[in-house]
């Protein structure tokens, strides 16, 4: 049984709360005629997609209803059949509240999918199997989102492919599940994106408080044959966060990341296990990325996983779940990490994996925030190795600077640091904010620079354009004067202008005087 | 004889001295005004004039000149003076004036049916953020526009806007934690029990 020997610094062992919702399989949602599904165009963590369908369309299930925008992005389809019934802002799942472009389908019942067929992606190349990856919508289902197309081709060779079956967070079973039930078609899709990668060794990094899940991916594994593909199940110690990609790489293989490099300059890619289920069914099957498993659990009478529509409210997927009357709010992902939903109208998207109906007692309640004492305990926490009681005097003070200088990029805000806080200061809403600042900050910058530039060039062309008119009227003078110079040869004609109106006026004068000496004459 | 073989020496040395001193002001000379160039690029380059001189950069020199005061960029609000004090170690002056309200960041939008056409707004923008041609509808490029307000006036027909703008979820940020306060419920005075004041400094 292959054990592993590396360990990140810090972590929790957290309650895992689990068992709660762990027990059940996975359960289909029906999608009931007239029921309504609000897709969000911006599913990746890039660039979201732009809508390609109208009001009064009529799509079918996995039909796309909004094209990728640009290399890190990825398509959007529809999760059901039915009509369109808009296209607009709605509110999205975001701990802003605010809203955001989505497509609204009306589900006609019937739930009739596009002709689709399986593709070997054996007789695609490179480009076109990641092209088919991003038209599918497959992105990190981990929670990251994003776009898996966008990680296969690489100008580093990729020895390493990590599976994340980790699932660090507590209350958050869906991943667990789909190992347990479909262990097969994750393992196919992991070969695929070995296959696509070339990579070397396929290392599956599961949590120990998952043995049924190691079980379950062993057979399956074993199954494919594990000669063939070099691919080990390596069941990692349950510590908090095991789960974020630099710490399960630094468990599984011993490396660490350094700042600013990607995993993949270390020959290592990682994919979490739904992103790799996803895929096979991308390929196996011809199906784009139109559901996803979500755990419901929290103050539920009946807790489980459900395999749910991409689009469906919140409310109307906790009501299966049947929640408890005094619901004092849903948060969505894990309890460390996740955020309250800003109302329960919001649908679930491809990186909701869980969703927590909070009842008073749920969650320890928040103390009052004391001052901070520097007893370093945030720090023995960090499994970044950072210094988050620095961060925290830096972003209190809103001194930026000195806080990047601790390297606040690095934070994965996986919450250790806030959790043993003896002095209960939020401290990730702290670095939440400092990084927003820092972002605006780097923005701004980078706009000011444009636009300084741009002025800069303005005023380089009003100059260039007030010499070249300079130049060009002195080249028109100096033609007139040749042409004058050349009349004046032939004909003796007055030289200019001037001196024609000079000389008509002479005249003038001429015949005036001349007329004032015929008037006198005739007095006399 | 010794004194002549010192004042030799001396000036031996001199003139060495002095080479080095006329190669190295030749061989590392240094171009332009680094203090003003420092300074540009603290000002939010939104090249507006309301600092009384033509743009971002002539405001830099001047100041680098010691010719201007260092709080007339409302763009750049408090957090800039405050840059620029600890920049040139100069004292930090609150904003100036009819300079002393610092608005949001804002975008020129020209309401394209009433447009003209005329191109006055085009020679006006000191970013080349609009496009447009002679008695052709103009428009603002958006990501550009610095919301400097230098095109508002010279339209004509009076079709350009300055809206602020709307927060997205791409610009949203996380607020600074505060503390929520929230009034603390009276305890229940026990009957036949006068606590009154000390309730209600509770409640307080």
């Amino acid at each position: 049984m292959p054990q592993v020997s590396f360990k990140f610094h810090g972590g929790l062992k957290l309650p895992a709360h689990k068992d709660i919702s762990s027990g059940a399989s996975i359960r289909p949602v029906l999608v009931t005629a007239g029921q309504r599904l609000v897709i969000p165009l911006s599913q990746s963590a890039g660039a979201p997609a732009r809508a390609i369908v109208a009001a009064g369309d009529h799509v079918r299930k996995g039909q796309k209803i909004g094209a990728a925008d640009g290399r890190i992005s990825a398509a959007v389809h529809a999760s059901t059949s039915g009509r369109v019934l808009a296209v607009e802002e709605r509110r999205m799942p975001h701990p802003s509240g605010l809203s955001g472009l989505a497509v609204e389908i009306e589900a006609d019942g019937e739930d009739l999918w596009i002709d689709h067929a399986p593709v070997d992606y054996r007789g695609l190349s490179l480009e076109d199997a990641c092209l088919a990856l991003q038209e599918a919508g497959v992105v990190g289902m981990g929670g990251a989102v994003f776009p898996s197309h966008a990680k296969v081709p690489q100008r580093h060779a990729v020895t390493t492919l990590i599976v994340n079956g980790a699932e660090c967070e507590p209350y958050i079973t869906c991943d667990d599940r789909l190992m347990r039930e479909r262990a097969g078609e994750i393992v196919a899709g992991v070969r695929i994106l070995r296959d696509l990668l070339k990579a070397e060794t396929v290392l599956i990094g599961i949590e120990d408080n998952k043995p049924e899940a190691i079980a379950a991916m062993r057979v399956a594994v074993a199954e494919t044959g594990e000669g063939e593909i070099a691919c080990r199940v390596v069941s990692v110690p349950a510590l908090y966060p095991a789960g974020s990609m630099k710490q399960l790489i630094r468990v599984l293989t011993g490396h660490e990341i350094p700042v600013g490099k990607l995993p993949t300059e270390l020959g290592v890619q990682c994919f979490n296990v739904a992103t790799a289920y996803s895929v096979a069914r991308v390929f196996l099957r011809g199906e784009p990325v139109v559901r996803r498993i979500v755990t419901l659990t929290g103050g539920v009478a009946m807790p489980g996983n459900w395999e749910v529509p991409i689009g469906m409210p919140v409310d109307q997927l906790l009501a299966l779940a049947q929640p408890v009357d005094a619901l004092s709010g849903v948060v969505m992902g894990g309890p460390m990490m996740g955020f309250e939903v800003p109302a329960l109208d919001v649908p679930v998207v491809k990186a909701s994996n869980c969703l927590i109906a909070r009842v008073p007692g749920t969650f320890p309640e928040r103390m009052p925030e004391m001052p901070c004492i520097r007893c370093g305990a945030c720090a023995r926490a960090c499994p970044q190795d950072l210094q988050p009681f620095e961060l925290y005097w830096w972003s209190r003070a809103r001194q930026f600077e000195r806080a990047e200088r601790y390297r606040i990029a690095s934070c994965i805000e996986c919450g250790c640091c806030a959790y043993v806080c003896p002095a209960h200061i939020p401290l990730v809403q702290y670095f939440r904010f400092a990084k927003g600042e820092i972002r605006t900050r780097d923005q701004e910058r980078k706009m000011a620079e444009t636009a300084r530039e741009r002025f800069e060039f303005k005023q380089f062309r009003e100059m260039r354009e007030k010499a070249e008119k300079a130049e060009r009227l002195a080249r028109a003078a100096a033609a007139q004067a040749q042409k004058a110079a050349v009349a004046d040869v032939s004909g003796g004609a007055p030289e200019n202008e001037a001196d024609t109106r000079k000389a008509v006026i002479a005249a003038a004068l001429e015949r005036a005087r001349k007329q004032a000496r015929n008037a006198g004459s005739r007095q006399e | 004889m010794g004194f002549v073989i010192a004042i030799l020496v001396m000036s031996a040395g001199a003139l060495v001295l002095g080479a080095a001193l006329g190669y190295g002001a030749v061989r590392f000379r240094v171009d332009g005004d680094p203090l003003s160039e420092k300074i540009n690029a603290v000002l939010p380059q939104t090249q507006c004039g309301q600092c009384g001189f033509p743009g971002c950069k002539p405001y830099a020199e001047a100041i680098a000149r010691g010719e201007a005061e260092i709080n007339l960029c409302p763009p750049g609000g408090d957090d800039g003076a405050r840059k620029l004090a600890d920049l040139l170690g100069r004292e930090y002056k609150p904003l100036s004036g009819g300079a002393a309200t610092v608005k949001p960041r804002m975008v020129a939008i020209i309401r394209e049916d009433t447009c003209i056409g005329c191109t006055l707004c085009i020679q006006a923008c000191p970013v080349d953020a609009i496009v447009g041609a002679a008695k052709q509808m103009h428009t603002v490029v958006r990501d550009l526009c610095t919301g400097c307000e230098l095109c508002v006036k010279p339209c004509p027909v009076e079709c350009i806007d300055m809206a602020p703008i709307p927060e997205t979820l791409a610009t949203w940020k996380w607020e600074y934690p505060v503390i929520p306060i929230a009034p603390v419920p009276a305890p229940v005075a026990p009957p036949g029990v006068a606590n009154a004041g000390d309730s209600g400094r509770k409640a307080a």
